[in-house]
């Protein structure tokens, strides 16, 4: 019983350390670290949970993203129960009461932004629906830009004494992401009206944004793994109803998308998907700079 | 018994208000995370299994094998919520079938803190004691159908107590977590609730961080003692009398070191990956065993033991859906007392005998929700050696529920 006493003496000693100038973000996914970065520089402090090369439906609680939990003023997640098997744990054990659901500190950018495909009738036999619809929003750059507002007001709201340099980064930013956008539009005009053929509907918020349509995925339900006899099905669609490319992440399984490449001649792409998902893929511009440039790499083959 | 019958069907009214959704949206948003797993298996064995014991040890709580042929398992029923701003609530109902009983057992039933501020957070109500690694994790989330030897050993399967527990995680990258329990100390391998219902207490530690993008780890190191009055075991029937039960009485003190580490090419789990698992646990008890039932005079002896144990194993998702896996399970006893008969009797002999055991696994999940299982034991647990082979399967409905590391 001593040692125990001892022990919780020596921890509440430690507790008492001086908070850090800079706000600690924790991101979930690296696009919100971008983004986090476009509006707080210097300020602030971030940490991503994630990488490009990682499936964010899958991702383990570990003991690591606990303890960075715990330090964060703000945790900027995607939501919509995209993160459902693993943030719940996170937020319970990190005993960080900022960030609670409810709190200043949680930021769920799908809550920001009108959602796409949300289902009218819930049944897990449709496979790994999301109550809240589709939460792959981050390809949509309008979306994007509400949600860069969103977030300089809550970095606003958190950090009050830097409002104006928040302020500013977010004009700044605006000014930049406007332009970028209307010379990707410019740019992604041949995609318009086109078809494609996704691994996962990761790419429903771009193709919308760019006037084009998933015609199937190579999974046969959401968050199950392509198999043998509907990729056969696939082929014999694509015979019929030819598709422009087969999109996937770099997370993904290369060889179903490259198997019905092979059979069927649509070209199969590899896009970057989030922020680090491909060398050009550097921050949010590069991003969309690369994904369009190899759509169009795929048109013009 | 009858008070988990009515949280039972409290719980089963809040499942079906739920379902009138479109016309109560407003009431019904506020209804707590539902979710149901449910288990069922095949057994075979070589062996009868109702002949189980492992030589050196008292055995308690949920030691025993499955019954041989069809069964269903455990079934659970969950239910947790933010309950304000402050606490998180959860309920844990495990529905099980034994000898041709429904019963209803209550497995947790706890509230916990938010966040109080600085790292603490503070857990009260019946739950997993933190020692060890697999303790805290529920049977479904086990990567095998049974719970490894050391833990059929010493805590029936599971060390569950009804207490208060208060942990700290410290404000650093590498995440260090230390915490305390002090619990009632009724339920096994505790007994009686003795110092007034404080009788059990732990400490623990946990230390883990990430090497590269690919590789993560855990250690922890933990404590538990109690002060045991009366804690009961499964007794022997003597010529159509009253079963004598052993029952200890004395100190027992567990010290436990658990190390995980997992693997995943970049991190990315949902094709490839890989877990490397292995826990010790050393008891140390001191006391008295008497026969109760027996005599008169009622037999009893002193009782010094020390019972050692550890399993190593080793899990391996080699596609996706797919994982196979191995275990190896390994205890010891050494138990000494003024009277060996009965010593004996309570099952505190090790017969010269080292429990040890084998295991092997694959498991298809079809999507994150269904589990089917198929696994083989070479079991040297006593001297008949058992070849049990079980297939199982493990489901959950309702809220998609999160699993620790």
């Amino acid at each position: 019983m001593r040692t125990f006493r001892r022990l919780l003496a020596a921890c509440l000693l430690v507790v008492a350390l001086p908070s850090q100038a800079a706000l600690q973000i924790f991101a979930c996914e690296p696009e919100w670290a971008s983004l986090s970065e476009e509006l707080g520089g210097e300020k602030v402090k971030i940490y991503s949970a994630t990488t490009a090369k990682q499936d964010v439906h899958s991702i383990q609680a570990r003991p690591s993203l606990i303890a960075r939990m715990r330090k964060a003023d703000l945790v900027i997640c995607t939501g919509a129960e995209l993160e459902a098997g693993w943030l719940p744990l996170l937020l319970q054990r990190a005993s960080n009461r900022k960030v609670q659901p409810g709190q200043p500190g949680y930021f769920m950018a799908a809550e920001q932004v009108e959602r796409l495909d949300v289902p009218q009738v819930l049944d897990r036999s449709m496979g790994d629906i999301h109550s809240g619809g589709n939460p792959h929003i981050h390809l949509d750059p309008h979306r994007l830009q509400k949600i860069a507002k969103s977030l300089a007001q809550r970095l606003t709201q958190i950090d009050t004494t830097n409002k104006t340099y928040y302020q500013n980064r977010l004009n700044d930013f605006q000014t930049r992401w406007q332009i970028a956008i209307q010379r990707w539009q410019q740019q992604a005009e041949p995609l318009k009206g086109l078809t494609v053929v996704a691994h996962h509907k990761d790419w429903r918020y771009l193709l919308d944004w760019l006037g084009m349509q998933e015609v199937a995925t190579l999974e046969p339900k959401p968050g199950l793994p392509p198999n043998p006899s509907h990729l056969a099905g696939l082929k014999k669609q694509m015979d019929k109803q030819r598709a422009t490319m087969i999109l996937r992440t770099g997370y993904q399984q290369a060889r179903p998308s490259e198997w019905l490449s092979d059979k069927t001649g649509i070209p199969a792409v590899q896009l970057p998907y989030t922020v680090g998902g491909s060398n050009a893929a550097s921050d949010l511009f590069g991003l969309f700079e690369d994904t369009l440039a190899l759509m169009l790499k795929a048109i013009n083959q | 018994m009858n008070k988990a019958f009515q949280l039972c069907a409290a719980a089963l009214a809040v499942c079906a208000y739920s379902s009138i959704a479109t016309a109560q949206q407003a009431d019904n948003s506020m209804n707590p995370a539902i979710s149901m797993v449910l288990q069922g298996q095949y057994a075979d064995y070589k062996q009868d299994p109702e002949a189980y014991e492992l030589p050196g040890f008292m055995l308690g709580g949920e030691a025993g094998l499955a019954e041989a042929g069809f069964g269903i398992g455990h079934g659970e029923l969950v239910i947790s919520s933010n309950i304000d701003d402050m606490y998180f609530g959860k309920l844990t109902l495990a529905i099980a079938e034994h000898e041709g009983a429904t019963e209803t057992e209550l497995e947790e039933a706890y509230i916990e803190t938010l966040g109080l501020g600085s790292g603490l957070t503070v857990k009260a109500g019946r739950f997993f004691s933190s020692v060890g690694y697999l303790n805290n994790q529920h049977t479904h989330a086990w990567d095998f159908v049974d719970a490894p030897l050391v833990y059929r050993g010493l805590f029936g399967n599971q060390l569950i107590d009804d207490g208060i527990q208060l942990r700290w995680l410290a404000p650093t990258d590498i995440f260090f977590q230390v915490g305390v329990e002090i619990g009632r100390g009724e339920r096994f391998p505790a007994g009686g609730a003795s110092d007034e219902g404080k009788g059990s207490k732990a400490l623990f530690i946990e230390l883990g961080g990430d090497v590269g993008s690919s590789h993560s780890w855990q250690l922890g190191l933990s404590h538990w003692s109690a002060e045991v009055a009366d804690r009961q075991s499964g007794g022997d029937v003597h010529d159509g009398g009253a079963a004598e039960i052993p029952t200890f009485t004395g100190d027992s003190d567990i010290t436990a070191l658990d190390i995980v580490w997992k693997w995943a090419p970049d991190g990315n789990y949902s094709q490839r990956n890989f877990k490397l698992q292995f826990e010790y646990f050393k008891r140390d008890e001191d006391g008295n065993v008497n026969l109760e039932n027996s005599g008169p005079p009622i037999e009893m002896t002193s009782y010094k033991g020390e019972q050692t144990g550890w399993y190593a194993q080793a899990i391996y998702q080699f596609m996706t859906q797919w994982r196979v896996g191995v275990r190896y399970d390994s205890l010891e006893a050494d138990n000494t007392g003024s009277d060996v008969d009965v010593l004996s009797e309570a099952g505190l002999d090790n017969k010269g005998h080292k429990p040890e055991r084998s295991s092997l696994m694959i498991d298809y999940a079809h999507s994150e929700f269904s589990l089917v299982r198929l696994q083989f034991n070479h079991d040297e647990s006593y001297e008949n050696t058992d070849n049990q082979i079980y297939l199982q399967y493990v489901v959950s409905l309702g809220a998609h529920g999160a699993h620790q590391f």
